[in-house]
Formats: structure tokens, sequence, C-alpha cells
């Protein structure tokens, strides 16, 4: 169990300090989603029937976590093989699920840089109140929430592994994931038909967690939702990587693009 | 006639041979399904804040989404030459460079017009909304109107791409910048002054001003001042964008940088 932790942590901070020192990458994490929070911003201050500016500054946010993930984390393996290290990593005695899930991890925690940009944004440039409800419980959502998204991460780089485009796949669920869960848009406003969707998506939980502490309202049920879609994730990534790295071995199809 | 097969033959060859999208498996997902989801997207904000039509978003977001492939292909068809090494050979031919580079320019604007094109009647039709059949040519006009002012944004991307690396990044940042002031999601009245006055020298604002004006039952005559300053930013653009590539060129020459970023 330490080990297991040591192997994600020390992965974390790795792909973490890597991450952070791609141009790509920071401008998707802490550049793009200031193009939406001040697109929500006049929107919404044109009208008094919209939601507060904050309530747009956190969507902004989290959409950033999501953005990251989707644009990166469908395409974590295949990244791994171009730079040539696929093999050594699934042949290290390390399960293959614990390389992979701190690289997903990684790629939403850069997130935490648009929630950063986009309230000090926010809070500069349109005057929002950076007043949170319930601090501590706003500092416990965030992790939670990015955790929950890097999983999410991690189903789609294990499930898009066999496929040449994973990163374009993964990139085309920017918009849907960020519309029917509820980042910008109460979800109320979707069809019904949504609601299933959206309640099996993580986003959906951590973005619910993250406003509520913020601006009031129930944390602990969408705080429980966001842990237990983790540990599902997980199960899910493992078996998923079990099965496809089975496959490529038999295949010998693990080093080919 | 050298000239034309240059323009015509050498632009078709260096666009399906550069531009990443083309395949289906980046196409599809790119430039067919994101679009639609970016008008839902908008379309839905703008409910939430009970703010425009459902229309102002479906031609505002399907216009905007032309810059895209205008942006990222341009760049890639150009400035791919050097991430191929081939920039050498083609610079050191005795081929005229407006053909060669101007050539390259044409399936994009046809991809653009393609993409905004569909983008406006899928995301019409899943929204509900209708366009009058006698607005549905002069829209046509509009929107290869505004691919082509987004072309001429594309050249310039594409001559700094001669010298800069992250090409991707800064594709990304023009369009989000565009996103924010071509009045695809807030109305260019609803702007701080300052962001208006910048947003009339950006591609897209007049097209897409004309394109609502038109999809409301307006002639094309009624637009036209509005396609002229549309075309006229387009053609400011694509000869700023010309300049500088010639101007890489020499200074990629005098200081021996070609492949060198």
């Amino acid at each position: 169990m330490t080990r297991s932790a040591r192997v994600f942590w020390t992965g974390f901070v790795l792909h973490f300090k890597n991450l952070s020192a791609s141009p790509f990458m920071m401008v998707t994490a802490a550049i793009w989603p200031l193009v939406y929070a001040t697109l929500a911003f006049l929107m919404f201050r044109a009208t008094h029937q919209a939601p507060s500016l904050l309530y747009a500054a956190l969507g902004a946010a989290v959409m950033g976590i999501w953005s990251t993930t989707a644009t990166s984390a469908g395409g974590a393996i295949q990244q791994q093989r171009w730079w040539g290290i696929l093999e050594i990593l699934v042949a290290s005695p390390t399960r293959l699920i614990l390389v992979l899930a701190p690289i997903t991890t990684a790629i939403a925690g850069i997130g935490i840089y648009s929630i950063v940009s986009t309230l000090l944004w926010g809070r500069l440039l349109f005057g929002v109140p950076l007043h949170v409800e319930h601090p501590l419980l706003f500092v416990v959502s965030i992790p939670a929430a990015v955790v929950s998204i890097g999983l999410l991460g991690l189903v789609l780089a294990s499930t898009f592994v066999v496929y040449r485009s994973a990163s374009n796949l993964s990139q085309a669920l920017e918009y849907p994931v960020w519309t029917i869960t509820g980042m910008l848009i109460p979800l109320s406003l979707l069809p019904g038909w949504v609601d299933p969707i959206a309640w099996a998506l993580a986003p959906t939980w951590g973005m619910r967690a993250v406003r509520h502490a913020a601006i009031g309202g129930d944390v602990g049920v969408p705080l429980l939702v966001c842990a237990g879609l983790s540990l599902a994730y997980a199960g899910l990534a493992a078996v998923l990587l079990h099965y496809f790295e089975h496959l490529a071995r038999d295949r010998a199809s693990l080093s080919l693009t | 006639m050298k000239s034309l097969r240059i323009f015509f033959l050498g632009g078709l060859m260096s666009y399906r041979a550069l531009f990443s999208f083309m395949s289906p498996a980046v196409f599809i997902p790119t430039l067919i399904v994101t679009p639609i989801f970016q008008i839902l997207l908008f379309a839905y904000i703008g409910r939430a804040a009970n703010a425009r039509s459902d229309e102002f978003y479906v031609v505002g977001n399907a216009m905007q989404y032309a810059a895209v492939p205008c942006l990222f292909a341009m760049t890639q068809t150009i400035a791919g030459e050097r991430f191929q090494q081939t920039l050498g050979y083609i610079l050191v031919s005795p081929a005229g460079r407006l053909p060669l580079f101007l050539g390259r320019s044409l399936p994009v604007i046809l991809n653009g017009f393609f993409v905004a094109g569909f983008s406006l009647i899928v995301g019409g039709l899943l929204l509900g909304v209708t366009f009058p059949v006698s607005s549905l040519l002069p829209l046509a006009l509009v929107v290869l109107v505004a691919s082509l002012s987004c072309t001429g944004l594309g050249l310039i991307n594409a001559g700094l791409g001669l010298r800069i690396r992250e090409t991707s990044v800064l594709s990304n940042i023009l369009v989000g910048i565009l996103l924010i002031f071509c009045g695809a999601n807030v109305a260019i009245s609803s702007l701080p002054h300052w962001m208006a006055q910048i947003s009339s020298w950006l591609p897209l604002t007049h097209a897409i001003e004309a394109a609502r004006t038109v999809a409301d039952g307006s002639s094309l005559t009624s637009v036209q001042g509005l396609i002229g300053r549309e075309l006229g930013v387009g053609v400011l653009y694509a000869v700023a964008g010309l300049a500088i590539i010639r101007f890489f060129e020499t200074q990629s020459r005098r200081h021996a940088s070609l492949g060198i970023a």
C-alpha cells in the first residue's frame, strides 16, 4: 500500500512538473479557460436573470480541468508509445495502472492553474466577489474533483489504447462534457434524457461540490459521489488495462502505432 | 500556365500532404462533431442567461468555427514544410512565391466554407432554427467570404510559424481571441468600447453581422457594405501574411536559420 502510494505520488509530481513546462498544456490550462470565463461574464452580466458571476468563474475553472484531461489524457498511452517507453513501463514490475493513473491525474491536476487564473481574472477584470461560503470544504472539493476527473481520463486512456487517433476522439468529448455536466448551464435546462449520463460523469459532481462549497449548498453528497465514481473509474480502468495489455502482448502490437 | 499549375495542383497536393486533420479519424471529431457541440453549449448558456435567441448562437458559432480549419490548415500547409524538413527545397525552387503559397489557401477556404456551412445547417436543425429559403444563397456567400478572411489571418499565422515552434498554441490563442471579439456570442454593441474597436479589425466580425442580417430575411444588397469590409479585412491580412512569409524567408537566408526555431 505504501509502495503503491509512493509510486503514484512520485509519478504525479514528475508528470505535473513535466506538463507545467509545456506551452501547449499551459495555454490549455491557464489561458483557454479565460476565454470561456470572459464570454460567460459578458453574457451573464448583460441580464438580471443569469446565474452569478462567481457561478460562471467556477464553471470556467472546472472547464479548464476537463479541458486538459480531454485534450491529453485520451492520448496518454499513445504518448508513452511515441516516446518509446511504453514497453519499458509495461515490463516493469509495477502494475500498469499505477504508472498511468499518475499521468492522467497530473494532466487533470494542471487544471489547478485554470482555477487560479480564472478566479484572479474574474476578480481583477470583472470584479467578481471571491467570497467562499465553506473554505475548508472548498479546499477539499478541488482535489476531489481533480482526482475524479483524472481517473475519468484514465478510463478514456485505457479505452482508446487500441486506437491510433485516441487523442482526437478524446478531444471531441471536451464540449459535450462541458455541456451535459452543467459547468455553465443548470442541468434543469437540458433535456431529461441527459440526466443519467450527467450523473455517471465525475465532472458533474466535482463541479457541484466546488460550486456548493463556494456559493452554498450541500457539499457532502457530491463529494461522496465524486469519491465513489473515482473508485469505480479506477476499477474499470484496471480491468480495461489488464485486457488491452494482454491483447497487445498476444499480438505483439504494443509498440505499433 | 506554370503559375496556374503551381497554384491549383501544387496547392491541393500540399494541402493533402500537410494538413493533418484530413484523416476521417481526426476530421470528424474535430471539424464535424466539435462545432455542433460548441453551438449547443453557447445556445444553452444563452438560454441560462436569458440573453439572445438560439439563431444568434447558431449563426455566430457556426461562422466562428470556420476559424479553426482556416487557421490550423493554413499554418500546417506552409509552416508544416519546416517540420517535414522540405522548406529548404521549396524555397530554393524557382516557383513564384505568390502561386506557391496562395495556392495552398484555396483548399483551406473551401474546407472552412464546408465546416461553417455544415455547422450552420446541423446546428440549426438541432435547435429548430430555420432560415428563409431566399436567405440560403446570400448566407452561402457570406460564409465563403468569412472563410476567405479567416484564411488571410491564417497566412499571418503561417508566416509566424516559419519562426516560432509552437504553431498550434498560437492558432489556439487566435481562435480564442476571435471567439471573444468577433461577436459570435456577445453582440458587438454589448462589448466594452475598446473591445468593439478591436473587433472591427478582425476577420469574421462583419461576416457574422451580415449573416445574422441575411438570416433574418434581409437582402444581400443590404449587407454589401459589411461583406465589402469583411473582404477588405481578409485581403489586408492576406497581404500582411505574404509579407511576413517573405520577410522570414529573407531573414532565414541571411541568418542561415531556415530549419531552426
